[in-house]
């Protein structure tokens, strides 16, 4: 039985939007092959998740459940998928490009021997079945468009943010299979020991609609408080980034370090306030949709690839803008 | 304690890119190359480890004849050894392919750390080392900003950095692979007499035949994953600057990005 597999994922109770967006990306392949979508969920005490999943296409739910499975490994969750995969034989198998499906799907698809697109920008099915892949390489400097013509599954990892999820269907339900994993501790060759949080930040970059970004010109750490304000202002879904130059200045921790080095983040809205525009920084956020540039120097090259740009003080332009937007925001 | 790093030359992140006349790649000439840098990460921690622990640190690369620069330079922070693997029939190798060959070699060596990078930024795949992975039937550990062996119960911990500035503690067994990230180390630069002495250190070079492999499962023949062309992306124009006093540049950027762009 063929098929176009999505890995869900999930964290503390919820789906990370990547889940969604797969599944939005599995029904337009779907409308072309015609296959069935289904889905892989693994972890522990998630069985109540499931139901989300129909609304959004999935025709299948694999429910793999065990309190082995609480915390993920790259080791324990390839063994299951792959001998999920063996039996059934998907001829697509998408994740997503998160911290989580950059580890574990080479090494699916390493066991699998088949081939694998990372960090993938574009997938589209052409007749002939083969998924059409486009993935940046060269820090952004060039697209490359790459096929797994001679082996199955044809894998993906899709970064967030690319793919607009469709809107739910409440009447679509999935078909629950529960699978039970047969996996003991000893086994197993790596093991989660602990999991030491971040700062609490309600949203990672990677995920963030709107990102409100400082460098270098932020002049220190303390700074960076005004641009929490105006991603405050923006609402849910906004976050703030920051360039290398401000990490190692130490205005900014290096997960939300945005670039070659750090994040790529694929936002509708990027605001570079005091960030010069390096080609390093730009690999991580030129594709944004919308860039806006807060520089005072006139020839940043930043300037070159924002949408909008303000000549002027990131310290007069952002409280000012702030302001502009609870306004509009106020006026509803 | 026996390490070994994997390296990949790449351009130099601030090299101009060229397409070749058919899109088929990129222009290798003109091209400033350097050790990628995650692997120089690796080559610390390798440094690192053998100043600890004591044993021997060899460096591995697959690549076309000016490879050798990398390995040099990874030689002159202070490796030991370096292995070459070239042959024409290496040539557009896809990761699961360049993992394959890598493996032929390792598997006749000994080891009890394998490092390489979190990816070589050329063509961004963060795949090498699963393959490597499995090739090797190794555990490993991505993305690592921190680790400690202890060699008596051969085992490892290591931490991984994941999202939102979420790290994971993992334990590993040993002999494993550990893919390394920014915030490991500060990578030592190679001193005068590292450089003097690495011009006589030796790099074993290696080829097809060397390694027991079939022509049909390295190369493009042998990849999974085809590249059909390269391409440049859609340049992004430079928009407007929004001229004006700041209070009212600002107001009418809001206005854009409400009207035009639909924010907000
Ligand atoms: C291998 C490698 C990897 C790298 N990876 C990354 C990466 O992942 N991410 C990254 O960002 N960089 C990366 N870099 C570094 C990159 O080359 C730049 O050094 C860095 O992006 C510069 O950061 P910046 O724009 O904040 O600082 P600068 O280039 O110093 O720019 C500061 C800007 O702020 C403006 N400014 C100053 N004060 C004000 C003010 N009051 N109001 C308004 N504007 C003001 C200035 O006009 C200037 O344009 C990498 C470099 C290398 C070699
Ligand atoms: N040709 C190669 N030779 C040796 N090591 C490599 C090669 N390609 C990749 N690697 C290693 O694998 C890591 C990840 O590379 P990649 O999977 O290509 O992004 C790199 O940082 C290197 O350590």
């Amino acid at each position: 039985m063929p098929g176009i597999w999505i890995i869900a994922e999930h964290k503390e109770g919820r789906f990370k939007k990547i889940t969604f967006e797969l599944l939005s990306l599995g029904k337009k392949i779907k409308e072309k092959n015609k296959e069935e979508i289904c889905t892989l969920l693994l972890g522990s005490n998630i069985e109540n998740l499931t139901p989300q999943l129909g609304p959004y296409g999935a025709e299948k739910v694999f429910l793999l459940e065990d309190e082995i499975l609480k915390d993920y490994t790259n080791e324990s969750y390839t063994r299951l998928i792959v001998d999920l995969a063996r039996t059934h034989n998907p001829s697509i198998l998408l994740g997503g490009a998160t911290a989580q499906g950059k580890d574990l799907l080479p090494r699916v698809a390493a066991r699998l021997n088949t081939g694998l697109a990372s960090d993938c920008v574009n997938v589209e099915i052409q007749d002939d079945g083969l998924l059409r892949i486009t993935r940046p390489v060269y820090a952004g400097k060039v697209l490359m468009e790459v096929v797994i013509p001679d082996s199955k599954p044809q894998m993906a990892a899709v970064r967030p943010n690319i793919v607009e999820v469709l809107p739910r269907d409440d009447s679509q339900k999935a078909e629950v299979i529960k699978c039970k994993p047969d996996m003991r501790k000893d086994d197993l060759k790596s093991l989660l020991k602990e999991v030491l949080k971040g700062e609490s930040k309600k949203i990672d970059i990677t995920e963030a609609d709107i990102i409100v970004s400082g460098g270098r010109g932020m002049k220190a750490r303390e700074n960076f408080k005004i641009l929490e304000e105006l991603a405050d202002a923006f609402g849910e879904g906004t976050a703030v980034g920051a360039s290398r130059a401000a990490v190692d200045s130490d205005f900014a921790p290096h997960d939300i370090q945005v670039g070659q080095t750090g994040k790529v983040v694929n936002p509708t809205l990027y605001i570079a306030c005091g960030i010069s525009g390096s080609i390093q920084h730009l690999a991580g956020m030129s594709t944004s949709k919308y860039i806006v540039a807060i520089n005072k120097d006139p020839d940043a090259p930043i300037f070159q690839k924002a949408d909008y740009g303000i000549v002027g003080d990131l310290f007069e332009v952002v409280p000012l803008l702030t302001g502009e937007v609870k306004k509009l925001k106020a006026e509803g | 304690m026996n390490i070994v790093v994997c390296i990949k030359q790449v351009p130099d992140t601030e090299t101009r890119i060229e397409l070749n006349s058919d899109s088929s790649g990129i222009v290798t000439e003109g091209i400033k190359w350097v050790m990628n840098p995650y692997d120089e990460y690796a080559v610390e921690e390798a440094l690192k480890i053998k100043e600890k622990f004591g044993g021997k640190v060899t460096v591995v690369s697959m690549g076309p004849e000016r490879t050798i620069e990398a390995i040099r330079t990874a030689l002159a922070m202070g490796a030991d050894e370096g292995i070459l693997l070239n042959d024409p029939a290496f040539e557009n190798s896809d990761s699961l392919t360049t993992a394959l060959v890598l493996s032929k070699v390792l598997s006749q060596m000994e080891f009890d750390v394998i490092l390489t990078g979190k990816q070589a930024v050329d063509l961004d795949s963060s795949q090498v080392y699963a393959g490597l992975a499995e090739f090797l039937d190794l555990p490993y550990v991505s993305v690592i900003v921190g680790m400690e062996l202890f060699p008596d119960v051969k085992k490892a911990i290591a931490k991984r950095e994941t999202e939102g500035g979420e790290k994971e503690i993992i334990e590993v067994s040993l002999p494993a692979i550990f893919a390394c990230q920014k915030g490991l180390n500060t990578p030592r630069y190679a001193s005068l007499p590292g450089i003097m002495k690495a011009k006589k250190k030796e790099i074993k070079k290696l080829g097809l035949p060397d390694l027991c492999l079939n022509p049909e499962h390295v190369g493009k023949t042998g990849s999974r994953s085809k590249t059909r062309k390269y391409f440049f992306p859609p340049q992004r124009k430079a928009g407007i600057k929004i001229e004006g006093e700041i209070p009212e540049a600002t107001a009418k950027l809001v206005e854009l990005l409400r009207g035009e762009a639909k924010i907000i």
